[in-house]
């Protein structure tokens, strides 16, 4: 442990080096257990407790929550919750597909600027994060606001009664969850698309390659990367958005981030909150394995 | 009509000409080697042919078929690229099955074809590697089977060996070239490597500023050079400047005959290092006394520096010479090459 070694050329002892270590890691440490192993562990002993009469926690342990939550109750079987669930999955699925489809042309046209205007453009994309997203969700109400001419074309197509805005809908739902987080795709793939090697795709073009094998064999493996970073990042929070839903979707379209704030909220039923937390992130984690094992040669989680 | 024929090419970048008014023709089932040094258009000539760049104008034509217009997937050309371009996630089979899997060909022939010729590179071990579990000069074979199994009317190699270590970039150049013969397909090939050229190349064409400056056969190319340009490019060359008249050449070197008079009055000639040679007493004629003023030995041979000149002599290391001796050179007529450009 004493004797000297050479580490990436600092001449130093081995038990100096354990020190270092330990100094600079054990505070990220520390934070990581006190606010998210700690939190987490009592997340899944609360969505074990039950109710109390005025919304306390009643330390009393049982499977009722999940019951609850798979849809068994006093009056049989009402699968609801598993809706809200399932629902959730389908919007965050839907948006992350979108954001991918809509991020692609995106992409190619911003990596074919020149490098002057490239990084202008991409400054474009980032720019809404600098907007609260509350205000940025709030500001949909304008544009699809019955004197806006998108609820004015809708109402002459006989999708909505004339003098009716757009929302709340699941429609207003998807506009808002894709504005929200394709720049969370549009971004890793951007640099992944950067620095695509077009040879590869030139060489597809030589071997007579149509455009489906062309994408598919030199475009869509030399993205992956970014794109699973993109996919990531989309899919997992959006399953538990709550702003955009709830302004947008109102009651016509409920999601769990909705539903589980409201047992935070209004309802005051903590226990069943933390039990659709865990139910949520099971079904996160179920997606995400999934996806890893469609993709094998990714190594992201 | 064999062969290829290029018609008038041109192409300009911007203000640049890359490739300047180029007709040539290739002969069917020739190696053709397009030679010259980095930014002299080879390349270009070569996406050209391949379909991967438009020319601005002329036309290009395959076995008496215009292809012009025709876009690379049409083009029954294939090409070994110079970073190889395999696809990483495919292996090794599949990436040479790719182009017979892009024109639909059945499974079965699929397979017949694509180990018949990893079998002919001596790749039939390696069919369920990637590529980036190979060697690089296993994935150049890799690159070349992809292409050759396509069995292409032209087969375009762009600096395939520019990424090998000399010695295997030595033994792949007559691999290749055995390769080609057996075959008889016609192979185009672009390099700035003069040594690899003169030992694959039927024929060669050297390229400079878009233009192709002199081709023929590699004896003919580096034996008669038309100009400067190319004594120099291929191999070194001593140029000698002077006048011609009165039946005689005369430099700062001395008086020389030359084989035949030259077509000018003033101008150059080329004359090999190892084309000039030593001796003790005075030679018969065209003869110079010169000091040695640098010795350098290769091993298989001696280059040594002398002045007057300054002149390069190549000789056999069994000559016995010291820095600072006087010599006898005999730049013989015939030896002499005439520049005429």
């Amino acid at each position: 442990m004493n004797k000297l070694m050479i580490w990436y050329g600092e001449l130093i002892t081995g038990k100096k080096l354990i020190k270092r270590g330990l100094f600079f890691l054990t505070p990220g440490m520390m934070w990581l257990i006190l606010f998210l192993v700690l939190p987490g562990l009592i997340l899944i002993l609360v969505s074990f407790a039950s109710r109390g009469v005025y919304g306390e926690l009643v330390w009393e342990f049982g499977l009722d929550n999940y019951k609850r939550l798979l849809g068994f109750g006093i009056f049989g079987w009402t699968p609801d919750y598993i809706y809200i669930l399932l629902r959730s999955l389908l919007v965050a699925v839907v948006t992350t597909v979108l954001s991918v489809i809509l991020s692609y042309p995106l992409c190619f046209y911003i990596a074919r600027k020149p490098e002057r205007t490239r990084y202008l453009w991409l400054t474009i994309v980032i720019i809404p994060f600098w907007t609260n997203m509350v205000i940025r969700t709030y500001s949909w109400f304008l544009i699809l606001a019955p004197e806006m001419p998108l609820a004015k074309l809708a109402a002459f197509l006989k999708f909505i009664d004339p003098g009716m805005p757009l929302y709340p809908s699941a429609f207003a739902v998807y506009l808002g969850m894709i504005s929200m987080f394709l720049p969370f795709v549009a971004l890793p793939l951007f640099s992944s698309i950067e620095r695509l090697d077009w040879t590869l795709v030139e060489a597809a073009q030589d071997l007579y390659a149509s455009n489906y094998r062309i994408f598919m064999h030199a475009i869509l493996p030399q993205t992956l990367p970014g794109l699973s970073v993109g996919i990531i990042l989309t899919l997992v929070p959006a399953m538990g958005m709550f702003v955009v839903p709830d302004l947008l979707g109102g009651a016509k379209y409920m999601l769990v981030g909705n539903l589980i704030q409201q047992q935070f909220g209004s309802s005051r039923d903590w226990a069943f909150g933390a039990a659709i937390s865990m139910g949520l992130m099971v079904l996160t984690m179920f997606s995400l394995y999934l996806y890893k094992r469609k993709n094998k040669d990714i190594d992201l989680l | 009509m064999k062969g290829l024929q290029l018609r008038g090419i041109n192409k300009t970048y911007g203000n640049v000409r890359a490739v300047e008014n180029i007709s040539q023709e290739i002969h069917s089932g020739e190696f053709f080697t397009l030679l010259g040094p980095s930014g002299c258009g080879k390349t270009t000539l070569l996406r050209m042919i391949a379909g991967l760049e438009l020319q601005d104008s002329g036309q290009i034509i395959l076995e008496g078929e215009d292809i012009t217009a025709l876009p690379a997937i049409k083009r029954q050309i294939n090409t070994v690229f110079q970073s190889y371009a395999l696809f990483p996630h495919l292996n090794i089979f599949e990436n040479v099955a790719f182009g017979l899997r892009s024109r639909k060909v059945p499974g079965p022939e699929v397979d017949k074809r694509v180990k018949a010729t990893l079998e002919m590179l001596e790749l039939g071990q390696m069919t369920q590697r990637f590529p980036h579990q190979l060697s690089g000069g296993q994935n150049q074979r890799v690159a070349l089977a992809r292409a050759l199994v396509n069995e292409p009317k032209i087969l375009l190699l762009d600096e395939p060996m520019s990424a090998l270590d000399a010695k295997l970039r030595a033994q792949v150049q007559v691999e290749l070239r055995r390769l080609q013969q057996k075959l008889g397909q016609t192979f185009i090939l672009v390099t700035h490597d003069q040594d690899e050229a003169l030992v694959v190349s039927d024929r060669i064409a050297v390229m400079k500023e878009g233009k192709i400056v002199q081709f023929g056969t590699p004896m003919e190319v580096y034996d008669s050079p038309k100009n400067k340009f190319v004594a120099e490019f291929l191999g070194t060359a001593n140029i000698i400047e002077g006048s011609y008249h009165d039946g005689l050449f005369h430099t700062e070197l001395g008086l020389f005959e030359l084989e035949k008079p030259p077509a000018w009055e003033r101008g150059m000639i080329a004359i090999r290092p190892e084309w000039i040679r030593i001796s003790a007493n005075k030679p018969a004629k065209n003869g110079i006394q010169a000091k040695v003023t640098e010795i350098i030995y290769r091993g298989n041979n001696l280059d040594i520096g002398l002045s007057p000149g300054p002149l390069r002599v190549r000789t056999s290391t069994y000559q016995q010479v010291k820095m600072g001796d006087t010599l006898w050179l005999e730049l013989a007529p015939k030896e002499m090459a005439v520049l005429n450009e």
